[in-house]
């Protein structure tokens, strides 16, 4: 066993949130070391030359919600974040489709021949989910208070959220109680009529959740994914170049620019302890490293339950983490192809293909699927959120080949007798059975596949059970909750050992959030 | 319910010129938005939206058509010595297969126009400009060994923009554009039309631009959008191009300076120094329009500058949320003369900005008194919020905003 350089604070995981904790004690002047299981940095925000010459953002795939002000105070621009626009939705159905863009005529035209009243809704929808989004965004951008045992800090944060709530419309408020508690279904059918409609827009309430879209909660996941559109002119949302991974290495880039130490292929066994506070780390091979602090960017599971030992933390708060629900729901297939996919909808090249492609015809499909999902079996036809990157950038495939990615739900991590091969591949029949109902040339086209069941998910990334965001973003495991009721400021009960990922407030998504405020946390109580 | 989204045709009338790409241009408008450009119609975007056709000039490759610039032939023997005396460039350095960025003055050093000059063969030049220059070319060259024409409709041009422009093109050129530097042209035939192909352009990014005679133009188009294709070619209108330009910090006549030729008022004239191009005036040349009026401004320099500066986010969110708004800046590129103080005292304006979209930040040009020019100056920005003009703060910044390292380098 070697003894190696002392660090101010040692950041476990090199995923976006951890680089970005990293970046922002870095820059404050401490001295960090991040320390990457993989061989590559990114954690789930990371692209792969999977096949020769076809580059995938493996896991997550689109950046939403990266939150501006980690943009600017980061510098990510200089460092390599480009986002290109990925603005509109086709759901293709039977024999027609449904094409949305970012032009409010165009949209309103096409909503029009399908609906003519969901066409006028849809003007005023957009706007009041806007109004709804920044009226959550302060609860997003606060360190959750800890209800039970309040100090000075936490009652500022709870009077400014009240304050802050006391100025909502009555309207808005009764809205937002809604988006809080109802199905993603229910809550859209008080707006709309038409289908497809309503279906591609409850999907993006079940994303990464083990839920449908008629089960209550699924409301706020759907609000989360409003939150990307209020930045006015900063918004962010779209591909990033050369995929996602791009995205955290613009961030290892700024960390290192600030002075971080960024260590790849070093897989940390345990959190060291002494005198019951953290004190540095001991890799797989044996390697120690000391600090000051210690802050795990990995799941809660693996941040209290694979890094420490159980005996040193509170036997309520184990339970609770125990309890965590972080049941993954979904699965990838990047699919790596000869040519465009050719929809039967609506044939050829198009502008249909630099958007989203929505496989999401009717709530009543998006819910057969979670029903093979509840009793341990992926969905038959299961629902599908895919873009084609490399119609957005050339560089992610051979000339003229291309690259597909079909985010895939429902995949239970808890299939019935288990995940293997066979299982893994009979998943990738059934989404390219579901795709070639809609492009019939899609097995013609395809020359390599990637399935990534949640099993893959968590042995290869290391997201527990497979689950992308660290952790369900249901209303019991949410702000001052996330991942326990005491433990949502980033702090945990063992002295100096601190949480930056998904898994903590305010959750899932590429945000950069999470290691921002972990890192601002840390940096104010920094003695 | 109507099953298809069909597109619809429709023939219109117009009194303004149409390019020889138009017959292609005019079929691609989804939004049927045209500007004037010297006369023509020309498309401002293709999409309903510029967005995609902005990241195509930075990450795939733009097709604009260009034609609408002027163009002018000059040869002779007297046609360097003639251009070198018009320009402020030392045209005397130019080299065959060397293109020169250079603005040109009147007697009294102030801009009339700037644009390039592309040394074809010996004894043979084109100028190109964004205004009409015939009769100012023609009564500067007397008795001068040179003819000068007009030949701004025997002419198209494409401007090819992007990383992927240079696969595309060797891909159908019959001469690799491996070793063309920027600001070298080179005669060679795409698929056997034969072009001129100049490594310049208006965006700041990897580019050429393709001269061609007008009877190929749509053959020309066509071979491009074909092979093209598959590097993500995109058809790309005046809108993205502002966007671009500005990050490039390239200047526009009439929009960020007033031709010394149309100026009412001396006030409204600008010198090279006065507009960032201090570089490309050659005092140790030979004389040249405009010098001794220059000579004399470089010994008792203008009050004047050029500068890039970029509007603070935070304090301008700050603004924006005391009405309840996340800063809402317009997508496109301004053109409106807006106010910079200092102290709450004007000390300059700023000619043209946007957001850039790929740099995330708020940029503009500006004219600014010397004094508060320096770099990491201080100023206040004005910017309506909600009606009401508000001062917020910017910072004046190095140029060009935005400098690929591929806009000048080589592959290996």
């Amino acid at each position: 066993m070697s003894k190696l350089s002392k660090y101010d604070a040692i950041i476990v995981g090199g995923g976006h949130n951890g680089l970005t904790a990293a970046a922002y004690l870095a820059k404050a002047g401490k001295k960090v070391l991040v320390l990457e299981r993989r061989y590559v940095l990114g954690g789930a925000a990371v692209t792969e030359e999977v096949f020769p010459g076809f580059k995938f953002s493996v896991c997550s795939y689109v950046v939403s919600l990266l939150k501006s002000n980690v943009i600017r105070e980061l510098m990510l621009p200089k460092f390599g974040l480009e986002i290109l626009p990925l603005e509109s939705t086709f759901t293709p159905f039977d024999k027609d489709y449904l094409f949305r863009t970012s032009d409010p005529d165009q949209t309103y035209k096409e909503i029009y021949r399908h609906s003519r009243k969901d066409a006028e809704t849809y003007k005023r929808f957009g706007p009041l989910m806007g109004q709804i989004g920044m009226a959550v965004r302060p609860i997003l951008e606060t360190v959750a208070p800890n209800p039970l045992g309040i100090n000075f800090s936490d009652i500022v944060s709870l009077k400014k959220l009240f304050t802050h709530f006391n100025g909502l419309s009555d309207e808005n408020f009764e809205y937002l109680c809604k988006l809080m508690t109802m199905s993603s279904a229910d809550f859209l059918d008080e707006w709309f009529e038409f289908e497809p409609l309503k279906a591609t827009m409850a999907a993006s309430g079940i994303i990464g959740t083990f839920m449908g879209p008629r089960s209550p909660g699924s409301a706020y996941v759907m609000l989360h994914h409003y939150m990307g559109d209020i930045d006015g002119s900063f918004r962010a949302w779209g591909f990033q170049r050369g995929g996602t991974g791009e995205l955290s290495m613009a961030i290892a880039r700024s960390a290192e620019y600030f002075g971080a130490d960024i260590l790849t292929s070093a897989s940390v066994d345990k959190v060291l302890t002494k005198d019951g506070k953290a004190c540095g780390v001991v890799l797989e091979n044996g390697d120690e490293y000391e600090s000051d602090i210690v802050i795990s960017a990995l799941d809660p599971k693996l941040t209290f339950l694979k890094l420490v030992d159980e005996n040193d933390l509170p036997s309520d708060f184990v339970r609770d983490i125990k309890n965590f629900r972080i049941r993954g729901s979904s699965g990838k297939v990047n699919l790596a192809l000869d040519g465009l996919p050719n929809f039967t909808a609506l044939p050829g090249d198009g502008p249909h293909l630099r958007g989203a492609i929505s496989i999401s015809p009717s709530y009543d499909y998006l819910e057969k699927g979670y029903d093979d999902a509840k009793y341990g079996n992926f969905s038959k036809e299961p629902y599908m959120d895919i873009i084609l990157p490399s119609v957005l950038d050339p560089d992610m495939a051979p000339l003229g080949k291309h690259v597909m990615s079909c985010f895939v739900q429902y995949a239970p991590y808890n299939i019935n007798g288990g995940w293997d091969d066979m299982k893994r591949e009979a998943f990738g029949d059934a989404v390219i059975n579901t795709l070639e109902k809609y492009a019939p040339n899609i097995k013609d086209i395809i020359l390599h596949r990637q399935v990534l069941t949640p099993q893959d998910l968590e042995t290869t990334f290391g997201l527990s059970e497979g689950n992308i965001f660290h952790g369900e973003l249901t209303l019991q495991q949410l702000f001052s909750l996330r991942p326990a009721v005491k433990w949502a400021d980033y702090t945990t009960p063992i002295r100096n050992y601190y949480q930056c990922g998904s898994g903590t407030h305010p959750g899932g998504g590429v945000t950069g959030s999470p290691g921002e405020m972990a890192a601002k946390q840390i940096l104010k109580k920094w003695k | 319910m109507k099953k298809t989204n069909k597109l619809q045709d429709f023939i219109c009338r117009t009194e303004l010129k149409m390019s020889p790409f138009f017959e292609r241009t005019s079929q691609i408008n989804q939004s049927q938005e045209w500007k004037r450009w010297g006369g023509y119609l020309s498309a401002t975007q293709y999409d309903l939206h510029h967005d995609n056709e902005y990241f195509a000039i930075r990450t795939k490759a733009a097709l604009l058509d260009i034609s609408p610039l002027y163009k002018y032939r000059i040869k002779g023997t007297d046609a360097q010595c003639f251009l070198d005396k018009l320009v402020t460039r030392n045209i005397q350095l130019c080299i065959v297969g060397q293109v020169m960025y250079s603005p040109w003055c009147d007697e009294e050093g102030k801009v009339i126009d700037d644009g390039t000059i592309q040394f074809l063969a010996e004894n043979d030049f084109r100028l190109t400009s964004a205004e009409p220059n015939l009769t100012w070319l023609i009564d500067n060259s007397i008795g001068m060994d040179v003819s000068i024409s007009d030949e701004s409709d025997d002419i198209s041009a494409l401007a090819l923009q992007g990383p992927k422009s240079r696969d595309i093109l060797n891909s159908i050129s019959s001469k690799s554009l491996d070793s063309l530097k920027f600001f070298r042209l080179i005669e060679t035939d795409l698929k056997g039309i034969p072009v001129t192909i100049s490594r310049t352009g208006y965006t700041g990014d990897l580019g050429y631009e393709i001269w061609v005679d007008p009877s190929q133009s749509i053959s020309l188009w066509d071979l491009l959008i074909k092979y093209g294709k598959r590097f993500g070619i995109t058809p790309v209108g005046l809108n993205a191009l502002d966007i671009a330009r500005i990050e490039a910090s390239l200047i526009l006549l009439d929009v960020d300076y007033i031709s010394s030729r149309h100026a009412l008022i001396e006030n409204r004239k600008s010198s090279p120094y006065e507009l960032g191009l201090d570089w490309t005036v050659k005092m140790n040349g030979n004389n040249f329009i405009g010098k001794k009026a220059l000579l004399f401004e470089k010994k008792s320099p203008s009050n004047w500058k050029f500068r890039g500066i970029q509007i603070e986010w935070e304090p301008m969110e700050k603004l924006f949320k005391r009405v309840g708004l996340p800063p809402s800046l317009p997508s496109k590129a301004w053109r409106l003369s807006t106010p910079l103080y200092y102290n709450n005292k004007q000390v300059g304006y700023a000619t043209s900005g946007c957001w850039s979209p790929i740099m995330k930040c708020y940029i503009a040009l500006a004219h600014i008194q010397e004094e508060y020019a320096q770099i990491n100056s201080k100023l206040d920005f004005e910017i309506k919020v909600e009606h009401f003009n508000e001062l917020t703060s910017a910072v004046v910044v190095e140029t060009p905003f935005f400098n690929p390292e591929r806009k000048m380098s080589c592959p290996n």
